[in-house]
């Protein structure tokens, strides 16, 4: 299927790129990113510092390195929130129904009222600005997503033939729901995993760039482009533009997943 | 229609109900005491004792609610810790600014992708569709405060062709104004831009496939005319849906936007209360903000059954 499929792979090979380059940051990146060097401070891209140095002497390529293994990984968990607390949500509303239906729903609709980063940075802003709560943030703001997109499907898959039949048969509601409904709803939520990720990858830059998220001196893509535009009128132009370009990369590799993705799932889609 | 509206109205009672308890809550998730964690180091029992008394802390948190909302719905938001400014005028005060901001954002991301997406959508596969599908992609993958940043290196610091920052009253240089608000426009409307492109080229040529189409081909209809009226009028209708959406990305967007460009509007009033733990301001701003984009949602729902007389008002 993947050798028909040249987007998927090329995707895909993008975001596994930038996974192993920030997984074997320490033998790669060649300098540390938090050790400062002031007598190399604000050196322009060139051969000993590929992206230049920042304002304390700091590689910047290494910097980046190490900013994917903050950003990715957050992004990872804070999908990952929001697909559990979502999907259950989802699934629960859609397989119960009536008032239990009715009530997560509005909770689910309460939610999305908010615009979705207005949300993050108000329950940061609240809980206190670091990682970890920015991860329960963006986490936060991806479930109505997922409870959406599981209830549809389950409302959808629950008066098919073979969901009545297993029932006939005797199955539990938890063997219904885990055997018979959940792989029927696999295929959605793959593409819309793909997809948030790159959302959530934005929404922690974001977060970040306000200064809500990773806190100094951890290398963060966001922080580090916040830091970088001071240096801008100086003409220190590549503080900001390298993080700025990394972030590109992620995002646009898992909205081109997800979208490759989607046309070859969506049996609708497929030529 | 109006029983359709008093049915959304209806829909929208519980939520807004839920709205406001969460934004309530908001101060509460706070670890710790709020007062305390408000005064900081200046803290002394009397001080967080008074503070208490002001914020109603020292009540039960359903009559604090009820206190909160009797307040909120006569719109008063309470104080600035910081600045002491009622809450209410500190926005009004802004909103002018922002709301500049957003319809300029607006207008560039409805003024370059419906003519460019309809573009794309008649000359599928040229390079001209090429380029607006390339477009759609980095505008979606481009935070937007890299693309300000990218504008302020490029239009500011390169060529020097606009001011990289501040603002100035429209009322007092209509010319200042708008030299100073075309960079964050371009920075709020982009990643609009490139959805409402992608949106109006795919569903121009789901139109363009229609009976109707050809019927009006056949008669002899111009083509232009037949583009114009009977093809980009009836696919423009779902766009309509998200501009909803889109009323959402400008006000999270404007948080960001008006920090890099120092717009003196609510997204900097917002981020200056976040670092000041102003919550009152805080809170101010995201329940306004939930308020305008439910608003806005409903606004292009009604919009949306108005325009498309197939859709029923049930």
């Amino acid at each position: 299927m993947l050798r028909s499929r040249p987007r998927i792979v090329f995707a895909a090979g993008l975001l596994l790129l930038l996974a192993l380059t920030s997984l074997l940051a320490p033998l790669v990146a060649g300098h540390d990113p938090i050790t400062t060097d002031p007598d190399h401070a604000l050196l322009g891209p060139g051969p000993g510092h590929w992206f230049g140095t920042d304002e304390l002497g700091r590689d910047l390529f290494a910097r980046v390195l190490w900013g994917g293994r903050v950003s990715l990984p957050v992004a990872f968990v804070a999908v990952g929130v929001g697909l559990l607390v979502g999907g259950v949500t989802g699934l629960v509303a859609g397989y119960r129904g009536r008032a239990t239906d009715l009530l997560l729903m509005r909770v689910i609709d309460a939610i999305l009222a908010f615009p979705a980063l207005i949300l993050a940075v108000a329950i940061v802003s609240a809980l206190g600005p670091d990682l970890r709560n920015a991860m329960i943030a963006i986490g936060v703001v991806q479930v109505p997503v997922y409870a959406r997109l599981t209830r549809a499907q389950v409302l959808q898959i629950k008066g098919l033939d073979f969901v009545a039949a297993a029932r006939a048969l005797g199955a539990s509601p938890l063997r219904l729901v885990a055997r018979h409904m959940l792989p029927n709803l696999l295929n959605p939520l793959i593409v819309q995993v793909s997809l948030s990720a790159a959302f959530a990858i934005l929404a922690e830059a974001t977060l970040s760039f306000l200064g809500l998220g990773a806190q100094p001196p951890t290398p963060d893509w966001g922080s580090m482009i916040n830091d970088g535009s001071r240096f801008l009128s100086n003409g220190d132009w590549w503080l900001a533009i390298a993080p700025g370009l990394a972030i590109c990369l992620a995002v646009f590799g898992f909205n081109w997943l997800g979208d490759a993705l989607r046309d070859a799932l969506d049996p609708r889609l497929r030529g | 229609m109006l029983s359709y509206l008093g049915r959304r109205l209806a829909l929208m009672v519980p939520v807004a109900f839920l709205v406001s308890v969460a934004v309530f809550l908001l101060v509460h998730l706070t670890p710790g005491d709020p007062a305390a964690i408000i005064l900081g180091e200046e803290g002394s029992p009397d001080t967080i004792a008074a503070l208490h008394r002001e914020l109603g802390l020292d009540q039960p948190l359903p009559t604090q609610y009820g206190i909160w909302l009797s307040r909120v719905v006569r719109g008063d938001l309470g104080r600035s810790l910081r600045t002491h400014q009622p809450v209410t005028e500190a926005i009004t005060e802004r909103l002018p600014a922002t709301m500049e901001l957003g319809l300029a954002a607006l207008v560039w991301s409805l003024a370059v992708a419906i003519p460019l997406g309809a573009l794309a959508a008649l000359r599928r596969g040229s390079v001209l569709d090429l380029l607006a599908s390339s477009f759609t992609v980095a505008g979606v993958s481009v935070p937007n405060f890299f693309i300000g940043i990218l504008l302020i290196l490029v239009m500011g610091l390169l060529l020097r062709l606009f001011p990289v920052g501040g603002f100035t009253p429209l009322a007092v240089d209509p010319l200042q104004n708008l030299r100073h608000l075309l960079l964050p426009a371009l920075t709020l409307g982009t990643a609009g831009a490139a959805i409402n492109m992608r949106f109006t080229r795919s569903s121009m040529i789901e139109v363009l496939s229609q009976d109707y189409i050809r019927t009006a081909r056949a008669k002899g209809a111009p083509w232009l005319r037949v583009v114009r009226s009977h093809a980009l009028k009836n696919a423009l209708i779902p766009v309509v849906t998200i501009v909803g959406i889109q009323v959402g990305s400008i006000i999270e967007g404007a948080l960001v936007t008006e920090t890099v460009f120092s717009w003196p509007g609510v997204g900097k009033l917002a981020v200056d209360g976040i670092f000041g733990r102003d919550y009152p301001v805080i809170q101010g701003i995201v329940l306004s903000a939930a308020l305008s984009y439910m608003l806005a949602n409903l606004l292009v729902d009604l919009a949306y059954a108005y325009l498309d007389p197939r859709i029923t008002y049930s």
